[in-house]
């Protein structure tokens, strides 16, 4: 009996401070960090303009009107039309739904598969660690947009879905950011309570499951968010080349298109909007990822006093930081 | 410092070796068959002509086993310096790709500088204003740098000059050996849009580093001294925060490559991401290839001369 209620409270407690991270993350990006909040507001409206698109969108997203190509912006087409006669503003807003689903899936499956092979590389270690590092290096080592295009020109896509992008993306991405899961799983591996899942008899799935991801949750938070912005931009950068999503499919990127550059002279409008609309679409992921790893990653917060580590780690720590920055 | 440099020279071979089979297969192992492709494409430049399955794999080489292929092909780059020839055109590659090679280095250098001249003083002024309304800004700027993307600033850099003042850019390319202003003053804008998001990322990183450096007791030490703030930043700060901006440029250069390919095709310079793009879209796959091992090439010794030079400017860091 006295066991028991001796027990209770302090599970309740923990219950009630898990449930607490995220609102007391959330609470504070919005109390400390106004740009990460407009940022958080910016994914909301693109999350919402995405899955509702086909309520929000005026007409369909490859309704031609052939009769009126290229119109002004007018009552009936708000942002006016393209040269085929379609709806700037539905293409718009269809665009933010491709958008948002090449960049959550591709950035899911990259996420998931970097935590796979960095973990496991980082796990295991010895020859296999030096093997799949050397074959990563290489990997790094080709500038990633070019392998980007070399493959999606490759890929003969006949069923005209976004699919082939997502997991070209993906799969290119998820190589390369194996090697901060891999950083961030070794830094975990050497604390002592890894070493005590050995000594009471976890197997090594186990371990990594329970043990070793939820203590690198913030970093994989953090880069999954960032990785969005990332996604979408090159998605467009390939759809403006022509190499990413099928032509039937209304891209950002291939709206602004160098096949329709001859078209801008006359509405030069249509290549303001979805630039616009990424612009603030990349900086609004960037700026929400920012405020999120300075509140979820302590050790890479700024401040004077708010850690103790050696000046060359430190730079070591920044400089690795923001070289993954760089990269995505 | 010197048995690292050898060490790091050793797994130089090493590196390369699995670069090269890692381009090779690139083109060969992915779904989509390049003689499908090729053949589809002839189909239709050629009208109804059947074009032979076999005699494609001959002319392309791809009758023999995938090592065969690949020993044949690294063998006539290391022992000939020839990547083969084009697809298309039946040129030899070696010569088309050197000829880019000059304009596509300038673009990418002059980015790099553009971004440093410009980056580098703001982010040393946002550091020295840390948490006002300046440094919020001039923070905000660096992250929109990086968020725009840059073919839609390319573009609209091409489409307002040419509505509001009937302004193109020039259609012929102008050699620097020529006229060096002209050739200079065609470069500055395609560098300055290659440069952009660089310029975001090096303005954050110095910041970054100003403020770490700034909270050193070396730079306490000149305040207390009674130094004027131009002096500790000038002379005490900036040498000490400038160090990772080495590692940042290095760490640049795969994007910037990407970054050329779009830029030369919006402003028509006839450089090697241009060819590649050409090649692409023409399907000529060994030029794809012969340009994305040069440019791995590339990244892998800008990196090694990066970490190296690190260590010579930072004498702390000791590479074990």
């Amino acid at each position: 009996m006295t066991t028991s209620t001796g027990t209770a409270p302090p599970a309740k407690r923990a219950e009630k401070k898990r449930h607490g991270v995220i609102y007391d993350v959330f609470s504070r990006m919005i109390r400390e960090k106004p740009l990460a909040t407009f940022g958080l507001a910016v994914i909301i409206i693109l999350l919402f303009t995405g899955v509702f698109a086909n309520f929000l969108a005026p007409f369909g997203m490859n309704e031609i009107h052939l009769l009126s190509r290229l119109q002004p912006p007018s009552s009936q087409y708000l942002l006016g039309t393209d040269q085929l006669g379609r709806d700037e503003l539905s293409r718009l807003i269809y665009g933010a739904r491709i958008s948002m689903i090449i960049g959550l899936a591709a950035t899911a499956l990259s996420t998931v598969l970097s935590v796979v092979i960095g973990g496991v590389s980082a796990f295991i270690g010895g020859k296999l660690d030096l093997f799949v590092q050397r074959f990563i290096d290489v990997w790094m080592s080709i500038p990633s947009f070019l392998i980007l295009m070399t493959i999606m020109s490759l890929i003969s896509n006949k069923s005209g879905t976004v699919w082939p992008i997502i997991w070209v993306l993906g799969v290119t991405s998820g190589i390369g950011g194996s090697r901060f899961m891999r950083s961030a799983v070794i830094s975990i591996k050497s604390n002592l309570y890894i070493s005590a899942t050995d000594a009471i008899g976890c197997g090594p799935v186990r371990t990594m499951v329970r043990h070793v991801l939820p203590n690198i949750m913030a970093p994989i938070i953090v880069s999954f968010t960032i990785g969005v912005g990332g996604a979408i931009m090159a998605e467009a950068s390939l759809s403006f080349l022509g190499l990413g999503v099928p032509p039937n499919v209304p891209s950002w990127g291939s709206m602004i298109s160098a096949e329709g550059q001859q078209y801008f002279l006359t509405a030069p409008e249509l290549a303001l909007w979805p630039g616009f609309a990424l612009s603030i679409v990349v900086f609004g992921i960037n700026m929400f990822g920012d405020g999120l790893r300075d509140l979820l990653d302590p050790r890479l917060r700024g401040g004077v006093g708010r850690y103790t580590m050696k000046p060359s780690m430190l730079e070591k720590l920044k400089a690795s930081v923001d070289k993954y920055d760089q990269t995505h | 410092m010197g048995a690292y440099v050898i060490r790091r020279l050793l797994w130089i071979p090493v590196t390369i070796i699995l670069t090269t089979v890692v381009v090779f297969l690139l083109v060969r192992f992915i779904p989509g068959d390049i003689v499908d492709t090729i053949q589809a494409q002839m189909a239709a430049n050629g009208g109804a002509e059947t074009v032979d399955r076999n005699a494609i794999e001959h002319a392309l080489g791809l009758d023999v086993p995938v090592y065969v292929q690949y020993g044949r092909w690294i063998g006539k780059i290391v022992v000939h310096g020839d990547m083969g020839t084009s697809l298309r055109t039946q040129q030899a590659i070696t010569p088309q790709i050197l000829k880019r090679i000059p304009l596509t280095f300038e673009l990418g250098l002059m980015g790099i500088l553009v971004g440093l001249v410009i980056s580098l003083p703001i982010g040393v002024y946002a550091a020295i204003r840390q948490d006002t309304i300046t440094d919020y800004i001039l923070r905000s700027i660096a992250i929109l740098l990086i968020s725009v993307p840059s073919f839609w600033i390319g573009t609209l850099v091409i489409l307002y000059p040419s509505i509001w003042w009937g302004w193109t850019p020039p259609m012929e390319f102008i050699s620097f050996f020529k006229n060096p202003l002209g050739n200079l003053g065609m470069m500055i804008i395609p560098a300055l849009v290659l440069g952009a998001a660089q310029t975001g990322g090096t303005m954050r990183m110095t910041r970054t580093m100003m403020l770490e450096v700034l909270r050193q007791d070396y730079i306490r030490t000149a305040w207390s001294k009674g130094l004027s703030e131009r002096v500790v930043v000038l002379r005490h700060a900036i040498k000490n925060a400038f160090i990772p901006i080495v590692t940042m440029i290095g760490a640049g250069i795969p994007t910037l490559i990407g970054g050329s390919v779009i830029i030369e095709q919006i402003f028509n310079l006839p450089g090697m991401g241009r060819l590649m793009y050409d090649s692409l879209l023409g399907r000529d796959y060994p030029i794809v290839s012969a340009i994305n091992l040069i440019m791995a090439i590339l990244v892998i010794f800008t990196n090694l001369f990066v970490d190296v030079t690190y260590g010579w400017l930072d004498p702390r860091i000791h590479y074990q």
